[in-house]
């Protein structure tokens, strides 16, 4: 027993002591530094520590915007919507980038949420718990590895795939020639694409939105789906019409997560996405077999090479729109999945 | 006889309806089987992807593992006589300094989460949610623009160092920490709080003999899971470390008992290198030797990020049996 109320025992209430002897032995047991100060010390060591977080999130966006000023006094709203990103000439227009970083997001997110909330579904409602315990293990497992070995696997293992069992088929097909599906499918595939960055992608942010969504599924009443049993439904059914309608919007803030993790991805898109300028006028192609840019993967190979001045000035200016994007991505994803969640429990 | 000779309307309705009504529960059923299959064919998927990550990880990095990685420094002249050992070491130096800063902060703001009450402690919680949604490129810009940069203008000298890259990292552990700490105290039955208040002991003295020990388990787990996440960080390194082909390491003269005592330190303010930053380099790399020491490079990165996972579930898991 490390601690013991000494002096309570010690001087029992019963002595004639005066009031505000007695007071000094009991409230205090104990004349020791910790046990007088001890508390106050305490609750300003964790309220600090707790602010941190408030100072760290105050200190970057302080500094970032500090750090962007020249660019942001020389382009002002011209360098989110100007398309040329030029070094020589001093002109910087990032909405290429941006561009770049939603579209590589959506198409992943297009092809991750299917196959997230079917796994989700399949954790919480179908799997037996033999398996669900090592397969959610396994889930978690494809979220601990790290971007970088995604990027190694994407170029040697994925890229090659994709070119010779994706690409040159529907390169060879009439669907490059159909209307409108054929513009995501126009031209020559050189190898790293918007494609091959979105399908990293996907990967990538399958486990955050199976993750946040079984979570979701779990914590509904089991009340629920007994209800929509009992009335005769099939399982798909109450899945269908009850449990994921009921978790829908926390389903939707896993997914805004995943798209916040998206949007921030580097090192396996800064490999797979080319790092170029499809030939077009305004450095935009809706085409998936184009190189693109994305933020983090322009910052990623240019921002290291960048002389002092306005070229870093423009480039930290990159690192403060993409701190202020995923910002409110995020914002709005935490704030959908803590109502959902509030909602269900209460 | 109505079935045979159905000889009024209603009859010849119910047996069609009968009829209709089989055909639908037969198509609700294979509905039902078409779909589950489906969300099962999407958790395989996941799976599938993991295995095959995995599978060429192994393939590719183990035909290219062998001592030198771990002994020696890149030797382009021969490369596969040359090793990522500065790497090595580079991670372990860069993962002590954020731990160094990351822990202390994390777990404090942790403990602080359970204690507080109230508008101010939600709001710091969802903070922290906010700051581990900012993307890891955008903390690395920040400490270059706050630490880097005005480091070497002022002194002169290459502004990179494991400082850099460890303070950054440790901002990325503190969120993580804060969670997993926060929710792992929760999980602490009042009753032994109680009790400890009961017996006269003070707020600070409940947390630090009583409620933090019995959830060291589930600390432990959530600090190898940051330790873990950040192992395999890259794009915070990128502009804060440098990289670099040679230990930096400095000696450090003690004097224990009439003994000098030379130790070798890792040097802090000049640049590291760091596993994951070498496999990015390699791994755009044209040449296949240098590319095969990625390979072995991954393998190694995800085998330490693989038993700190798998570690830190065994803590979890011995802790919930104690619990039973």
């Amino acid at each position: 027993m490390p601690f013991q109320p000494k002096s309570s025992r010690a001087q029992p209430a019963h002595t004639a002591l005066a009031e505000t002897e007695l007071n000094r032995y009991v409230v205090y047991s104990g004349k020791g530094f910790g046990v007088r100060y001890g508390d106050r010390i305490y609750s300003v060591v964790i309220l600090l520590a707790s602010l941190s977080i408030l100072a760290i999130i105050v200190w970057i966006s302080a500094q970032l915007f500090a750090a962007s000023q020249e660019s942001i006094h020389r382009f002002g709203f011209k360098f989110i919507t100007g398309s040329v990103w030029d070094e020589s000439r001093d002109i910087f227009g990032i909405l290429p980038f941006i561009f770049g970083t939603l579209y590589s997001s959506f198409v992943a997110l297009i092809i991750a949420v299917p196959i997230s909330v079917g796994a989700a579904v399949f954790l919480s409602e179908l799997a037996p718990p033999f398996i669900r315990t090592p397969l959610t293990f396994l889930v978690e497992l494809l979220a601990a590895i790290p971007s970088v070995v995604y990027g190694l696997w994407g170029i040697f293992v994925m890229l090659p795939w994709i070119m010779s069992h994706f690409v040159a088929h529907i390169e060879n097909s009439r669907i490059p020639h159909l209307r409108i599906i054929g513009a995501l499918f126009a031209g020559a595939s050189a190898g790293p694409s918007m494609l091959a960055a979105s399908l990293i992608l996907a990967i990538m942010v399958i486990p955050y939105i199976t993750a946040v969504s079984r979570d979701i599924l779990k914590a509904i009443p089991r009340a629920q789906r007994e209800g929509s049993l009992a009335l005769g439904s099939t399982q798909w059914e109450t899945i269908s019409k009850v449990v994921v309608p009921y978790a829908k919007s926390g389903i939707i803030g896993g997914v805004i997560l995943g798209l916040g993790r998206a949007l921030g991805e580097t090192m396996a898109v800064a490999l797979l996405i080319g790092n170029s300028s499809p030939a077009t006028q305004s450095g935009i192609s809706w085409s998936l077999f184009d190189p693109g840019y994305t933020m983090t993967s322009a910052l990623a190979n240019g921002f290291g090479q960048a002389q002092a001045g306005l070229v870093t000035s423009a480039y930290i200016e990159i690192g403060l729109v993409l701190f202020l994007v995923t910002i409110f991505v995020n914002a709005v994803a935490r704030l959908l999945v803590r109502v959902t969640a509030r909602s269900i429990q209460g | 006889m109505s079935v045979l000779a159905p000889n009024s309307v209603s009859d010849r309705n119910k047996s069609h309806d009968a009829a209709r009504y089989r055909n639908r529960v037969r198509l609700r059923k294979v509905q039902n089987v078409v779909m589950l299959g489906l969300c099962g064919l999407a958790a395989a998927l996941a799976i599938v992807v993991l295995g095959l990550v995995l599978y060429f990880l192994v393939l590719k990095g183990i035909p290219a593992l062998n001592v030198h990685l771990f002994t020696r420094v890149p030797n382009h002249v021969v490369e596969n006589q040359g090793g990522i050992s500065q790497s090595i070491l580079g991670t372990v130096t860069l993962i002590t300094t954020a731990s160094l800063f990351g822990l202390p902060i994390g777990i404090l703001g942790g403990i602080y989460q359970v204690e507080a009450k109230g508008w101010f402690a939600s709001t710091v919680r969802f903070l922290t949610d906010v700051l581990s949604g900012i993307p890891s490129i955008v903390i690395g810009i920040f400490v270059y623009a706050v630490w880097v940069f005005p480091i070497s203008q002022k002194f002169h000298q290459s502004g990179y160092s494991a400082y850099a890259g460890g303070f950054a990292l440790g901002i990325m552990m503190v969120p993580t920490v804060m969670r997993t700490t926060e929710e792992m105290l929760r999980l602490v039955p009042n009753s032994l709080r109680e009790a400890s208040l009961a017996l006269g002991a003070t707020r600070w003295r409940t947390m630090l003999t009583v409620v933090l020990p019995s959830a060291r388990g589930g600390i432990v787990t959530g600090v190898m899971l940051a330790l873990a996440r950040i192992a395999g960080e890259t794009a915070p390194l990128l502009f804060t470390i440098f990289g670099s082909e040679f230990y930096s390491t400095h000696h450090v003269r003690l004097r224990l008992l009439a003994h000098h005592v030379k130790f070798t330190v890792p040097t802090l303010n000049a640049p590291v290198d760091a596993i994951p930053l070498r496999i990015y380099n390699y791994s755009q790399s044209p040449i296949v030797a240098q590319q095969n020491i990625a390979w072995a490079g991954a393998l190694i990165l995800i085998s330490l990020i693989l038993i700190l996972s798998i570690a830190a579930r065994f803590a979890t898991r011995s802790k919930m049996l104690q619990e039973k």
